[in-house]
């Protein structure tokens, strides 16, 4: 008798052996206690002349009798013994159900161990072997615990090679067993196998494994009705994870288990077991993560089906998986139609769905997805102006659907990226943008915002040539800060970046550029802290001089705002005079003897040293006087003031003679 | 040998989705002392995210800078030098050196940062130098056409500060760099 058929008639007996004593209710402990696994060593078995084997008892009164092996009748008495009682039998039942169990397990290791044995004889003896036994047995808890020792003891090549004979078995088994987790653990074996090198993949085509793999599945799920939506979902999962390492160019395959999973869940209601949920979100996240290239993923035609059993929930968790996936991988997403795809898959972020309602969100990951859908618009990139174009409306479509809350956070990321769009086309097509973005600004109900970007849009007008639409622009612009932007501190910043674009603009003919700059003064005058209304009119003197060739250089107006700006400063000095604590203005005139001293250095004419010294002596009386409210600030910007006017007084050439009048 | 990081004008998300990887990887904790930023983050991830890189992170409010009051300009001391921060919007003409001059010298520091206009700038002049560490994720300008990724690292020892500059360009990582000595009394002067 050869060593492979000793064993495998040793399992099989040991298997019959292990399923009986399952259902074997009390036992005569003396006579046969544990079968332990060492003992399948085989200086411990004893065989007759006759050839039985014989094992030793193992009970724990060490006795020297040996209990026939095989022996269907096990030879035993059904005695109770007196000493002990039934729930310390029990126990020790277990133990020895529990050891047999491990032994019968330990002959198919052994058998895995022979050397003799090769994929031939494996596929022709062993295996048919083994399997009638487990068919056979018709045992549910053996059928599972050997199916999963198969697997786990043979090697992944021979599987391989016997797919078909192995995934026949499992049609044949109680209907009870959970053959879906065997089929999952052979699924990650052979997952695994296929990771561990590339030059076994082509045995992988050779056999067909996808379709075997796939049909049997198909079958199980078939057969076994009841089976839970996680059971069917987890199984599809085991299977994709297969198919993304064995065959990662079969784009087929992957939306075909997808397919699979879709034709299983339509019908039902969107899924709210958490378990099946999240198998989902597995099945979902496995192309992302196989995939760098995001895109590729976008094309598979059953993943957004899929998505859409999700609950909303997990519908936007999913949606930001995506989104991170193109982030962390860097992912350009390039044509119209891939932006299409993208935001269907993403729409659960982009709106509000049917059935849910937005106030529901906590505020915090609400900013968080709606900042992540606000980066992704800059990853929607092509080099030819005509198809981001495309895309650039695409978005514009979708993301007007979002609603006001949305729309601060979306809509400036839409700007950015037609500007910077506008910017290479030059002019064509430049009015056409402009009116949209004007429609799509004032929709954002955030005013301070919608100037900024109204400020942005007149820049870029500039530079484009458009003086109507930069025109528009402004005024659309000054709409909102006359009847929006109310709070103090808000106004000094938004009139700054008015005046700074101002500055700026150099498209305007003179009505248009005097009318705007006139409102821009009068705005400055009319802030309610005196400081800032000093500030903001000082700021205006730039918009009568701008340094370029062609700009204006209106050296009165210059001065004219500058002679306001102290007028404003004096009756701040005033009230600071009469009101206790508050920090002297003084600096404010430092401020102001600065702006002197740029426009004088730039040449304007109405700057004379004379007014510089005039202004110096103000300040130097200011801050000896005692009513002044000594400021820290001031003393050292004055010095540094005086400094300054000394070091342009020792240059040489032009400058050092424009400052020999003033004396510091 | 003091390690000071300056950098501004993100604009994440408006303008972009994200520091450039490349900068991200060579940003590790621990190596610099100091960060120095002029605003325009714009949201709170980013401010945490600087945080991780140096607990001492010192702002200034940008004019997209949504739900924080950043002042609107600080001063700060480190070792021999005294910096201003001012995120630059509220300087006109924007990026006009005599008037950020100016601010320099309103503040009483011998280096101002400043930002705004998204172009590095290292500027010296007779109170101080003024350094636009530029937009670290090269986002958008109206001020300024084809804008590279850009930051700043200061190293201060003593008298002197080594200003090195790192830009993206065409995705290589490209560094310069300015010494500055500064006189025990007044300002610094270029080499």
């Amino acid at each position: 008798m050869d060593a492979v058929e000793f064993v495998l008639q040793n399992f099989t007996e040991m298997n019959k052996l292990w399923i009986r004593m399952q259902h074997q209710v009390c036992w005569n402990t003396s006579v046969l206690t544990c079968m332990a696994p060492e003992n399948l060593h085989a200086t411990k078995v004893k065989m007759n002349r006759e050839g039985m084997i014989f094992w030793p008892c193992r009970c724990s009164s060490a006795c020297d009798t040996f209990i026939l092996f095989g022996d269907p009748e096990l030879r035993t008495s059904f005695g109770l013994s007196g000493l002990q009682g039934p729930v310390r039998v029990e126990e020790k039942l277990e133990k020895e159900r529990s050891e047999l169990r491990d032994l019968v397990g330990k002959n198919l290791h052994v058998l895995s161990q022979i050397e003799g044995i090769d994929l031939e004889m494996y596929k022709d003896n062993v295996l048919p072997r083994i399997l009638e036994q487990v068919v056979d047995c018709k045992d549910e808890l053996a059928q599972y615990y050997l199916m999963e020792c198969i697997i786990q003891v043979f090697p992944d090549e021979y599987h391989l090679q016997t797919l078909e004979t192995l995934l026949g078995a499992c049609p044949l088994l109680q209907p009870t067993v959970d053959i879906k987790t065997v089929l999952s653990q052979l699924m990650e074996r052979l997952s695994n196998y296929a990771a561990s090198s590339a030059e076994v993949l082509p045995e992988f085509l050779q056999v067909e494994a996808f379709s075997k793999l796939s049909n049997a599945i198909g079958k199980v799920i078939e057969a076994q009705v009841d089976m839970p939506i996680v059971g069917v979902i987890t199984l599809y999962v085991s299977l994709l994870t297969f198919t993304l390492h064995v065959h990662p160019d079969r784009l087929d395959y992957v939306d075909q288990v997808l397919g699979a999973c879709v034709k299983k869940l339509s019908g039902k209601a969107k899924l709210e077991d958490s378990k099946a949920t999240k198998q989902v979100v597995a099945l979902l996240s496995a192309p992302l993560e196989k995939f760098n290239e995001i895109v590729t993923a976008l094309t598979l035609s059953n993943y957004p089906r899929v998505m859409d059993h999700l609950d909303s929930e997990t519908n936007k968790v999913m949606a930001m998986v995506i989104i991170q996936s193109i982030m962390k991988n860097n992912t350009c997403v390039s044509t119209a139609d891939q932006v299409e795809v993208l935001f269907e898959l993403i729409k659960g972020l982009i709106k509000d769905l049917d059935g849910t309602h937005g106030d529901e969100l906590d505020d915090e990951d609400f900013k968080e997805e709606q900042n992540s859908v606000a980066r992704l618009i800059h990853m929607l990139y092509h080099d030819e102006p005509e198809e981001m174009l495309q895309i650039i409306c695409l978005v514009r479509k979708h993301i007007m659907t979002g609603g006001p809350k949305r729309l601060p956070f979306t809509v400036p990321s839409l700007v950015f990226s037609s500007l910077k769009l506008v910017r290479r086309l030059q002019g064509q097509d430049g009015d056409v943008v402009g009116e949209e973005t004007i429609e799509t600004l004032s929709s954002v109900p955030s005013p301070e915002l919608a100037l900024r970007l109204y400020l942005q849009c007149a820049e870029a007008a500039n530079d484009c040539d458009l003086e109507p639409v930069a025109y528009e622009f402004f005024t659309q612009a000054f709409v909102l800060y006359e009847e929006e932007v109310t709070d103090s501190k808000a106004q000094v910043t938004a009139i700054h970046l008015i005046i700074g674009t101002l500055q700026r603009m150099n498209v305007f003919g003179v009505e248009n550029r005097d009318t705007l700059t006139h409102k821009a003064t009068g705005y400055s005058a009319k802030l309610l802290k005196k400081p800032d209304q000093c500030r903001a009119v000082y700021a205006c003197s730039h918009l009568f001089w701008v340094d370029d060739q062609d700009g204006i250089k209106d050296g009165e107006r210059v001065l004219l705002c500058l002679k306001r700006s102290l007028r404003i400063a004096n009756a701040a000095q005033q009230m600071a005079n009469v009101t206790r604590g508050s920090s002297g203005p003084v600096i404010l005139f430092v401020e102001i003897l600065n702006k002197y001293l740029y426009f004088f250095e730039k040449g304007n004419p109405q700057i004379t040293s004379a007014a510089i010294q005039d202004l110096v002596e103000l300040i130097r009386t200011e801050m000896q006087s005692d009513t002044t409210t000594p400021d820290p600030a001031s003393d050292p910007f004055f010095a540094s003031t005086l400094r300054y006017i000394q070091f342009q007084k020792q240059k040489s050439g032009a400058m050092g003679e424009k400052y020999d009048p003033i004396k510091v | 040998m003091v390690l000071v990081l300056a950098l501004g004008d993100l604009h994440i998300p408006h303008r972009a989705p994200d520091l450039p990887p490349k900068f991200k990887s060579m940003l590790v904790p621990g190596k610099i002392q100091h960060i120095i930023c002029t605003g325009n983050l714009c949201i709170k991830e980013v401010h945490d995210y600087l945080r991780t890189v140096c607990p001492d992170l010192h702002i200034t409010q940008g004019e997209y800078d949504e739900e924080t009051r950043y002042p609107e300009t600080k001063t700060l001391t480190i070792g021999q030098f005294k910096l201003g921060i001012c995120h630059g919007h509220q300087v006109i003409p924007w990026g006009d050196l005599d008037s950020l001059a100016m601010l320099q010298r309103k503040l009483d520091v011998d280096i101002l940062v400043t930002g705004h206009t998204h172009q590095f700038k290292a500027y010296k002049h007779e109170a101080g130098v003024v350094i636009n560490p530029g937009s670290a994720t090269g986002a958008h300008s109206s001020i300024t056409y084809d804008v590279n990724p850009s930051f700043v690292l200061m190293d201060i020892d003593g008298l002197r500060v080594v200003v090195y500059v790192y830009e993206l360009i065409d995705g290589e990582v490209k560094v310069d760099k300015i010494d500055f000595k500064k006189t025990t009394a007044t300002a610094p002067s270029a080499h």
